[in-house]
């Protein structure tokens, strides 16, 4: 299995606060990869780094064998990378047919088809004449999946994408994961729900201030005592009698 | 479904035939009315009907605020006024030289666009009027401008009860050119692209969108067609100063005939030009030792603000929707696994700054 994107000790700082500190990681093709860590590791750091909406300090990214170091986020996104974000960012004055259309790069009527077809798959084509801003938090997080999906990217990089939604709308955007995973998509996803993590990603990757702690299949991670330093403290006395460390979250 | 695609088609030849019916009354509004004065009115609503729509191409529609865009207005105004000078071009063949106009708008605009398009926002809105500022102080300073005195343009001996209709007829070209070029724009990718510049940059960028080509594709034409119309109003009124030409009013004056029609609709620069020019130009006549004008322009301010904040096209089209709507549910309801608005799903309290508070 071929590596499609890694990341090689990349930093990047805020002022003082140092918030990817040498960090690697490494995403094989045809994967489900998961990015945990407690609130404020620098997993969305990492993202924003990856798709040029921020640069780093040091370090390179590649995809596939090709550097794309801190490009431009629309150069990232042409190069194959798209993403979602942690807060949905749609384009609520848009219909969400014209938000589907916004990375297409086809002529109109073939777009317009292909980004039915995805809304089709996401579950809201009946909401294509309406105003993205009207739609509810869950349904702007399947728009927003949707009209990354348009563009095909080789890999897509979602963050949080169950955090704020109800369990049946969860499990349709696991449900969604599992069936592109399927026909050969790769993802990177942030979150915090580790049952939806643990049960959805091939590996996962440990970021604790700014530095991978632990790599490896869901449940070497569950159990890693690493992980559960980083999660619930230096004291991991009580923490080895409670190895989930989604409790602790 | 089949009565909904009915009123759709009926609403669609309602909406054709009043275009039909406007561009007929516009094209025989001279020939109606031949009273000059009359016309006059005319003439002016038309050339601001043009500035309105071509600010709103750019700022309407990607949502950058320009208070500069009287420096491409000017600025075509004194191309045309310089060249007939030193050309010695006379008579009607002064016509010719409005391409040049809007050549001059649109070289403007591209260095203009490379520095100011770099900041947003605020940031933007202040270096539009300081750069408006440094070509009103080189038209006054320069001597090729002809100083405090500005240009006059070649004499045209035209009989006075019929010169202001070709004037008439070029204003009506521009802004119907405008016009159609908008409505275009605002249906193809470039527009659709624009518009998603304006709801979040940063977004748009993410999905491919090249900001800053896009940006400054389009403050290039609303450049180009701000300087035509400027060479037009040039040879109407044959003369140009610096205060007139750069006259920070008019950037007030097509920014709040935009805002009054509707922000980035096609229609709304249009009516807002409508009904803002004509009224002006009257208190500026029928009281000529008063700023009855300026008043007009800042009430108007304060009512688009306080009551009709979105405009005149949006807000009337909402209160449609309103009346075809009420009683109904929000949005058809077909796909069953998703839950609507007001259900469980929330949006998270943020535990990571957003990259989009990372870019401000």
């Amino acid at each position: 299995m071929s590596v499609l994107l890694r990341t090689e000790s990349v930093h990047k700082s805020f002022g003082g606060v140092r918030a990817l500190d040498a960090c690697t990681i490494q995403i094989d093709e045809g994967t489900v990869a998961g990015l945990i860590g407690p609130n404020g590791s620098g997993k969305t750091t990492l993202f924003n780094v990856i798709t040029g909406y921020e640069k780093a300090d040091a370090g390179e990214v590649y995809l596939s064998d090709r550097k794309i170091t801190n490009s431009a986020p629309d150069k990232v996104f042409a190069s194959g990378i798209g993403r979602t974000f942690q807060l949905t960012r749609i384009f609520p004055s848009l219909t969400v047919m014209e938000n589907m259309l916004v990375p297409c790069r086809r002529a109109h009527a073939v777009a317009r088809r292909r980004a039915m077809e995805q809304l089709e798959f996401v579950g809201i084509a009946g909401y294509h004449a309406a105003s993205a801003g009207t739609l509810s938090y869950g349904q702007r997080k399947l728009l927003e999946l949707a009209y990354v999906l348009v563009a095909d990217p080789a890999i897509i990089l979602l963050d949080e994408p169950a955090g704020g939604v109800n369990l049946s709308l969860v499990n349709n955007i696991a449900d969604r994961i599992r069936e592109l995973n399927a026909a050969g998509k790769t993802f990177l996803i942030v979150e915090h729900n580790m049952e939806f993590v643990m049960g959805l990603c091939d590996q996962v990757t440990v970021l604790d201030s700014g530095t991978v702690v632990a790599t490896g299949p869901p449940d070497t991670i569950r159990t890693d005592r690493r992980v559960l330093d980083a999660y619930l403290g230096e004291d991991i006395g009580e923490a080895e009698d409670d190895p989930d460390p989604a409790e602790g979250t | 479904m089949t009565s909904e695609k009915g009123r759709a088609r009926l609403a669609a030849g309602a909406k054709w035939s009043a275009l039909v019916i406007l561009a007929a009354a516009a094209l025989l509004f001279p020939v109606v009315f031949r009273n000059p004065v009359i016309t006059n009115y005319g003439v002016f609503a038309l050339i601001f009907v043009t500035a309105a729509s071509a600010w709103n191409v750019f700022s309407g529609f990607s949502g950058y605020i320009s208070l500069g865009q009287a420096v491409f207005f000017g600025s075509g105004a004194y191309a045309v006024g310089i060249a007939a000078r030193d050309w010695h071009v006379t008579g009607t063949a002064v016509f010719a030289l409005l391409p040049l106009a809007a050549a001059v708008g649109a070289a403007i605009a591209v260095p203009f666009g490379l520095v100011a398009l770099r900041v947003r926002r605020h940031t933007f809105i202040v270096i539009t009027i300081a750069v408006f500022f440094i070509f009103q102080l080189m038209a006054f300073n320069f001597s090729f401008t002809g100083g405090s005195s500005g240009l006059p343009a070649p004499f045209l001996a035209w009989p006075a009860a019929t010169y202001n209709n070709p004037f008439y007829y070029i204003a009506l070209a521009c802004a119907g050119g405008i016009i159609v070029l908008a409505w275009l724009i605002r249906r193809a990718r470039f527009g659709l692209h624009l518009r998603a510049i304006r709801d979040d940059e940063d977004r748009a960028r993410g999905l491919g969108v090249r900001a800053m080509r896009v940006k400054l594709a389009a403050f290039t034409l609303s450049g180009a067609v701000t300087g035509l119309i400027g060479g037009v109003w040039f040879l109407y009124l044959t003369q140009v100063e610096p205060q007139s030409g750069f006259d920070p009013l008019f950037d007030l004056s097509i920014v709040l005939m935009a805002f009054l029609g509707g922000l980035g609709t096609v229609a709304g620069p249009v009516l807002g030009a409508l009904i803002i020019e004509p009224g002006q130009l009257y208190l500026t006549i029928r009281f000529t030792n008063g700023y009855y004008g300026e008043i007009l322009l800042g009430a108007i301010f304060l009512v688009v603000v306080l009551f009709v904040p979105r405009g005149i096209i949006p807000t009337g089209g909402e209160w449609i929707r309103w009346l075809r709507t009420r009683g109904r549910s929000a949005l058809p309801v077909t796909a069953p696994q998703v839950p609507r608005a007001g259900g469980e799903d929330r949006p998270p309290a943020a535990t990571e700054a957003p990259a989009r508070e990372a870019q401000r």
